[in-house]
């Protein structure tokens, strides 16, 4: 089964950009492919920063603490400033089934920071989490972005979480992917999904998503 | 608290038994004169030295089985080599491991080697197997996880794939000291000059079933300090750690 046709994208260094697709298009398997953890069948990648994958699912070794998880590849003491930054120097010594599963994906992120990549490319982190928690960690995440000047590549089928934190909304079409548009968002920051402007901008995206998914 | 229970009432339901049947002490004494034999062989001093003689080669053997299991087990998590090894791994476990006993003793004569080698084959491959299967079932997002997090071979090996195996190896672990502490019995009640399995011999030949059923607590008792002092707290901290606490 072919995953992504006719591709073509490109990203600014410190850009955020969202790729928008339904569940199944194949973008968890481009996500693979511009982290380095499967090679292309065909088709040409440049990639000139060094990036880091994020889960869906936190990834985190069950058996270490939330500090040692965020240390892990790195000297020890590197994780107490990363752990702070996401708000659980309190939990450094639990383990991952200690965790809530928000706190869980902060962790994660915490390690992904810690390891200080110079592009994220994130894979629906927050889809499995509460609207609360969600919230929280977008907020979280555009003062990380805005701190760190990171390159982001976001993966979400959540209209408003893409509009919200992107400079660039990238719809995809169904599998197999390809760019079907794309929308800038200037909109200032930080935003929130509840902004009447961002879900002004997502009403206006969902039509072309409908399309997306039936084409 | 339930395991002194279940105890009062098995060495209970014995005595009772043995006065109600009333069976020949030659065939089958009560647990008094079993005690009785415990105590004598304890104070003559022959009991410890047997047990000490036993739980040595056990050692020892154990030992080397863990070494050589968990070598065998790192070699098959080689993916070229998997399968032969599981193959072989399979095909040797299903050779009870004191049919190696002559074999043994032509090799090393009428020595505590020979005794030591059927341990190890008797507890090798079960530890091998688990090495070998809990490699080979690390969550395929964990070594994602490792592998964006730039974790090279050798540490992917011993800081994700191994840990994330060490519930499975300790299974294995449990089941190849199990399978020791039985070839080990086998083997000594066909050939040694000291040990428990020497101690029934010994009992059999002057027709003194009183000291082999004691030879037989003893073991019970040993298999079951194993069981309470070793693999249950360890398997605690492990479920604990991992995660897998119900």
């Amino acid at each position: 089964m072919t995953a992504i046709r006719d591709l073509t994208l490109s990203v600014e260094r410190g850009e955020f950009v969202c790729l928008l697709g339904p569940s199944g298009c194949g973008k968890s398997t481009l996500l693979d492919i511009l982290g380095g953890l499967q090679r292309q069948d065909a088709g040409v990648l440049e990639i000139a920063l060094r990036p880091l994958l994020v889960f869906q699912d936190p990834a985190l070794m069950p058996w270490l603490t939330a500090r040692q998880n965020v240390e892990l590849g790195l000297p020890r003491g590197a994780a107490d400033k990363w752990l702070a930054l996401v708000g659980l120097e309190r939990f450094a010594d639990a383990l991952p089934h200690e965790l809530s599963g928000g706190m869980r994906q902060r962790v994660q992120l915490a390690r992904a920071l810690a390891h200080e990549p110079e592009a994220l490319l994130m894979d629906e982190p927050f889809a499995s989490l509460d609207a609360q928690t969600r919230e929280h960690l977008h907020g979280e995440l555009q003062a990380i972005w805005s701190a760190t000047g990171k390159t982001i590549v976001f993966v979400t089928h959540n209209v408003r979480e893409a509009v919200c934190l992107a400079d660039r909304v990238i719809v995809l079409t169904a599998a197999p992917a390809r760019v079907r548009c794309e929308r800038r968002i200037d909109l200032p920051r930080p935003r929130s999904v509840n902004d009447p402007a961002v879900t002004t901008i997502a009403a206006e995206l969902l039509p072309e998503i409908e399309c997306a998914l039936s084409a | 608290m339930r395991a002194l229970g279940v105890a009062t009432a098995l060495i209970g339901g014995w005595a009772l038994a043995v006065w109600l049947i009333q069976p020949s002490p030659l065939l089958f004494p009560g647990p008094a004169a079993v005690a009785v034999a415990l105590w004598e062989q304890c104070l003559a001093g022959i009991l410890p030295r047997a047990v000490g003689a036993s739980l040595l080669r056990m050692l020892v053997g154990y030992g080397l089985a863990i070494g050589l299991g968990l070598a065998i087990g790192l070699l098959g998590a080689w993916r070229p080599a998997r399968g032969a090894v599981a193959g072989l791994c399979n095909a040797m476990q299903s050779i009870p491991s004191v049919c190696w006993l002559p074999l043994a003793l032509l090799w090393f004569g009428l020595s505590d080697s020979a005794v030591v080698l059927v341990v190890v084959l008797g507890a090798t491959w079960s530890i091998a197997l688990a090495v070998l299967d809990g490699l080979s079932n690390t969550p395929p997002l964990l070594l994602k996880a490792a592998k964006t997090l730039g974790c090279g071979h050798r540490r992917t090996i011993l800081q994700v794939r191994l840990p994330a195996a060490w519930p499975a190896i300790l299974t294995g672990l449990k089941l190849g000291w199990a399978f020791a502490w039985r070839s080990l019995m086998g083997a000594e009640l066909l050939y040694s000059e000291q040990g428990l399995g020497r101690m029934m011999v010994y009992g059999r030949d002057l027709g003194d079933m009183p000291l082999v059923m004691a030879v037989m607590v003893v073991i019970l008792a040993i298999g079951l300090a194993a069981n309470r002092l070793g693999w249950e707290p360890l398997e605690r901290v492990t479920r604990r750690r991992w995660g897998l606490a119900a």
